[in-house]
């Protein structure tokens, strides 16, 4: 605890990671205004001149439509880095496990999805199943799955290569009970560190594809579309372009660092 | 060496041949007849059956598929349903944009980058060193189209310097073109400036305190000499590395990037082939550009063989 409060990187990120939960949470129970309701009358109007951030083309309250928006974009993009953790991680402990020609083909696997960027493999899927949550979450996790897959591996196998697994073989563990009792619960902090970056990073590639209208469907607010609803309206009322584009730099530093911080943190060499 | 290139150029062909297999499973495998998603919901049985035929869809799929890849060699990624113009002359002429879009934005960020990642290696925990660490760190969180609407706003709406977006075409002139082009080079080298000046002051870190840095400030060298003479070229690997890596990141940059400021490039034409449902080109494009990234890596990896003996070394 003392240690963690010594680290400003660390400090800095999980605070800014907790105020993002909060409103993303306070959003399901309670905002100022209704995010979708509009109010012609009130259209456009400056921070402070209407609701604490202003108003929309539509007069609805962009306060509220930011804190939707958070909500939106944290909910999409921690399903997708479920999706690539879980698949990544497994394929990398079982590669781990096995490896001969397995190792290769997974590895040159991993080189052919991570070519296909997740804003294309959206497009692609959603050609044929439509855009929308399902479409960003399959197409940002599975751009994860070998981000995932490639840590899990390198960090399980010099797992295996310690006395401690050596002494397991020896007994006569299971490949299976070794990779469960003694890999995955020492490569956890990595995977850990490794969630936090690229939540970070998923949160930018769903408002790539939100601002392409590639994400969740209107009247969803998301931050992606408040961007690129706001292309129109820049030299009359450039704050709706400023403050969702705001409020995802500070996600995404916010997560970055939280991220830096634990990994040092966690790391067995200051411990 | 010779050995190594070979196999190293048969697992390229490899991989560019699966990612083939695998863009051509996703477009022709999912549900959801290609003709009718071009044509729409009202377009006739007899209309979509000519549409059909017309693209080969009433072929068994391993044909199509094959037909498909021998078009690719010979030149021939077959004809846009919207534009009614062949394929490849639509991605050639939409790379004249993309092309110098990407290079202005890769040289933009390795200039940024390397003096700012170098000072902040020099200056270590330094108040340099610690306002390099916060560009860093802002410069990696935010959007590139985020940093484009706001030089927008900067430069076009408030200042009026410049024109919001649009591309005058190559035709006007090569300031003229450049010009179109270095807000967006500017918006797409900011994120990728943020992550090589981390990666090159770790890189400079490391090397300053080697043997050879050393020697070289003993024999006199000046402190600044010395690291760009011995520690930064030796530190370039990292950096080399890091800008194939981020290429994926680069590209995806530019669809959104091109398409905030209404430039005619490849990002754009994969967009409005999807609005369009123009399936033919939203194939050959995604190809495209994986082969673009695929072949980006294999370079970076070669260069990475040339430069280092030891790896040259590990690979036979």
């Amino acid at each position: 605890m003392t240690r963690a409060l010594r680290r400003p990187v660390f400090l800095i990120g999980f605070v800014i990671t907790l105020a993002l939960f909060a409103v993303a949470l306070l959003s399901l129970v309670w905002t100022p205004f209704a995010p979708a309701k509009m109010n012609i009358v009130h259209k456009l109007k400056a921070p402070f001149d209407f609701g604490f951030l202003g108003t929309d083309q539509f007069g609805r309250d962009v306060a509220s439509m930011l804190m939707v928006g958070a909500w939106n974009s944290l909910s999409t993009s921690i399903l997708a880095v479920a999706l690539g953790a879980s698949v990544g991680t497994s394929v990398g402990v079982i590669v781990a496990m096995r490896r001969g020609w397995l190792e290769l083909v997974v590895m040159r696997g991993c080189d052919i999805i991570f070519a296909v960027p997740p804003i294309l493999s959206a497009m692609m899927l959603g050609a044929f199943i439509g855009s929308g949550r399902f479409t960003a979450i399959i197409a940002i996790g599975t751009f994860m799955v070998p981000v995932f897959a490639r840590l899990t591996l390198g960090a399980a196998l010099q797992i295996w290569t310690r006395d401690y697994v050596m002494a397991a073989i020896g007994i006569g563990r299971s490949k299976t009970k070794i990779t469960l009792v003694h890999v995955l619960p020492n490569i956890s902090n990595q995977i850990i560190v490794q969630v936090t970056i690229q939540l970070g990073l998923a949160i930018l590639t769903e408002a790539g594809l939100s601002f392409l209208g590639l994400g969740m469907p209107p009247p969803n607010p998301t931050w992606g579309r408040m961007l690129a609803d706001a292309q129109t309206f820049l030299g009359q009322a450039p704050w709706l372009a400023l403050l969702p584009g705001l409020a995802i730099a500070f996600a995404v530093l916010g997560l970055n660092m939280l991220g830096d911080g634990l990994r040092d943190l966690l790391d067995p060499r200051d411990n | 060496m010779i050995s190594i290139l070979l196999r190293r150029i048969l697992s390229l062909l490899v991989t560019l041949l699966v990612v083939s297999l695998l863009i051509f499973c996703v477009m022709n495998l999912l549900p959801g007849d290609p003709a009718s998603i071009m044509l729409g919901t009202s377009a006739s049985p007899e209309t979509l059956a000519a549409l059909r035929t017309q693209l080969g869809l009433d072929q068994p799929l391993p044909v199509r598929y094959l037909a498909w890849l021998t078009g690719i060699f010979h030149g021939d990624l077959g004809q846009s349903y919207t534009y009614g113009v062949p394929v490849a002359g639509l991605i050639a002429e939409r790379l004249a944009v993309t092309l110098p879009l990407a290079l202005m934005a890769i040289v933009m960020s390795v200039a940024i980058a390397v003096p700012l990642g170098v000072q902040a290696a020099r200056r270590h925990n330094g108040v340099f060193d610690f306002l390099a660490g916060i560009f860093s760190y802002v410069s990696i969180a935010v959007p590139a189209f985020w940093v484009g609407l706001l030089l927008i706003i900067a430069f076009s709406s408030m200042l009026g310097w410049m024109p919001a977006g649009g591309f005058p075409g190559w035709g006007a002139g090569l300031l003229a073109g450049l010009q179109a082009l270095l807000k967006p080079a500017i918006a797409l080298a900011l994120p990728q400036a943020g992550v090589l000046t981390r990666v090159a002051r770790a890189a400079v870190l490391e090397v300053m305190n080697e043997d050879y840095v050393r020697t070289a400030r003993a024999k006199g060298l000046s402190d600044g000499v010395a690291i760009w003479r011995h520690a930064v070229p030796n530190a370039a690997i990292p950096v080399v590395t890091m800008l194939g890596l981020q290429f994926t990141f680069l590209i995806a940059g530019a669809v959104l990037v091109e398409n905030v400021f209404n430039l005619p490039g490849l990002g754009r034409l994969a967009y409005q082939a999807l609005s369009q449902r123009d399936i033919i080109v939203m194939q050959d494009v995604v190809l495209f550009f994986s082969a673009l990234v695929i072949i980006m890596n294999f370079l970076v990896d070669l260069a990475y063989l040339m430069i280092d003996p030891r790896l040259r070394a590990n690979a036979q």
